[in-house]
């Protein structure tokens, strides 16, 4: 299907390069096709697996205390579910920090599980081959969130200074390309090859965005989560490597979260 | 153990309707790992399908279909509360059965 996929862009692509004139009007019909073959694929997102995969992890016994996840609290009190994603990135009083869903998880993991922060962080992204507990935990409790309003609140000071933080990161160039994230999403109607880079700076962009991850990636065949979003945002800047649940990533996850406000949130999405 | 399947059977018109997801790594055998040896091919060979224990879906497949493979067909002759069954068996000779319920 990728390789079909591939092909109608390239046709496309070169369609808009010769047509000249209505260059634009054949730019709009490449991104209407791209649009129909996402729709083609949402039918039968693979994300679900991770969804009941992560649902069967979020209630089984495991780690060195042999408990399962069902009291861990994101927010809403212990083992709400429900609509907790929607509101994160938010302050906890427990830990006193500013967290989102992939490092709240983490501290469940820690203090309900038994785990060493070390174990809880290891190896939050799945590859072939290699099942991982983070992707599919976040796949099933961000699906429990589908619907529901993007309602992030900053009335916390360490909230509102993560989202200041978050800010200050997405405008920070820096790196041998001398590259920050608003280089390629502040700006309207941008491209890589055929993907349009959404301008986060705009509120309906960014609400798009952000409730679209996480997101099954056809092409690596894995759900990926927000943190390896912003991971790999990092790497295709040639940043130094974001740290998993590193205090910047947390914080900017919270700018780019605190934007989407408002909107119905959507995913696990499907991607290209 | 392989993961279960998503199934979903619903009456479409006179006819079931039934989507399933797999998940398999359908690994080729053509690839090569980060120190260049080959992964070894490791894909669904045989899948079917069975309506009330009558087969109404027998496939081949190669390595040419996705990883966690989507697949979606209709037959005939289905009501509400019937049982649809799919297996697959993968080069391995690993096997996964999954049952679902037709609903209206």
């Amino acid at each position: 299907m990728k390789h079909t996929w591939e092909r109608a862009a390239r046709v496309a692509l070169a369609a808009v390069l010769t047509a000249g004139a209505s260059a634009s009007a054949q730019d709009r019909s490449a991104v209407e096709e791209i649009e129909k073959y996402r729709a083609a694929l949402g039918d039968g997102n693979p994300a679900e697996l991770w969804e009941a995969r992560g649902e069967a992890l979020w209630k089984e016994k495991a780690g060195p205390r042999n408990a399962s996840l069902e009291k861990c609290d994101l927010g809403l009190g212990p083992g709400v579910v429900r609509g907790a994603y929607a509101q994160l990135p938010r302050y906890f009083a427990d830990t006193d920090m500013v967290q989102d869903l992939e490092s709240r998880l983490v501290t469940c993991r820690v203090t309900l599980q038994g785990l060493t922060p070390e174990e809880a962080r290891k190896n939050p992204f799945g590859s072939t081959g290699k099942k991982v507990v983070n992707d599919a935990l976040v796949a099933f409790i961000t699906s429990e969130s589908r619907d529901v309003k993007m309602n992030v609140s900053t009335a916390h000071p360490k909230e509102q200074a993560a989202y200041e933080l978050g800010r200050e990161i997405f405008f920070y160039r820096g790196g041998p390309y001398d590259f920050a994230c608003a280089t390629c999403h502040g700006v309207d109607n941008v491209r890589i090859r055929l993907q349009d880079l959404p301008n986060l700076t705009r509120q309906n962009d960014a609400q798009r965005a952000y409730t679209t991850w996480p997101a099954y990636r056809v092409s690596q065949g894995e759900v990926r989560t927000f943190q390896w979003r912003l991971e790999d945002c990092f790497r295709q800047q040639r940043f130094p490597h974001l740290k998993f649940t590193s205090e910047a990533s947390i914080a900017l996850t919270m700018f780019l979260a605190k934007n989407a406000n408002g909107a119905p949130f959507n995913a696990p999405a499907i991607k290209r | 153990m392989a993961d279960p399947m998503k199934i979903r059977a619903r009456m479409a018109g006179d006819k079931v309707e039934v989507k399933v997801l797999m998940a398999h790594d359908m690994e080729t055998g053509q690839r090569k790992d980060s120190k260049g040896n080959a992964i070894p091919a490791h894909f669904i060979q045989h899948v079917t399908a069975t309506h009330n224990g009558k087969v109404v879906l027998s496939a081949d497949w190669g390595p040419a279909v996705s990883k966690n493979p989507f697949l979606s067909f209709k037959f005939a002759g289905g009501k509400p509360g019937d049982k649809v069954t799919v297996t697959w068996t993968d080069n391995n000779g690993e096997k996964r059965t999954d049952e679902a319920t037709v609903q209206s």
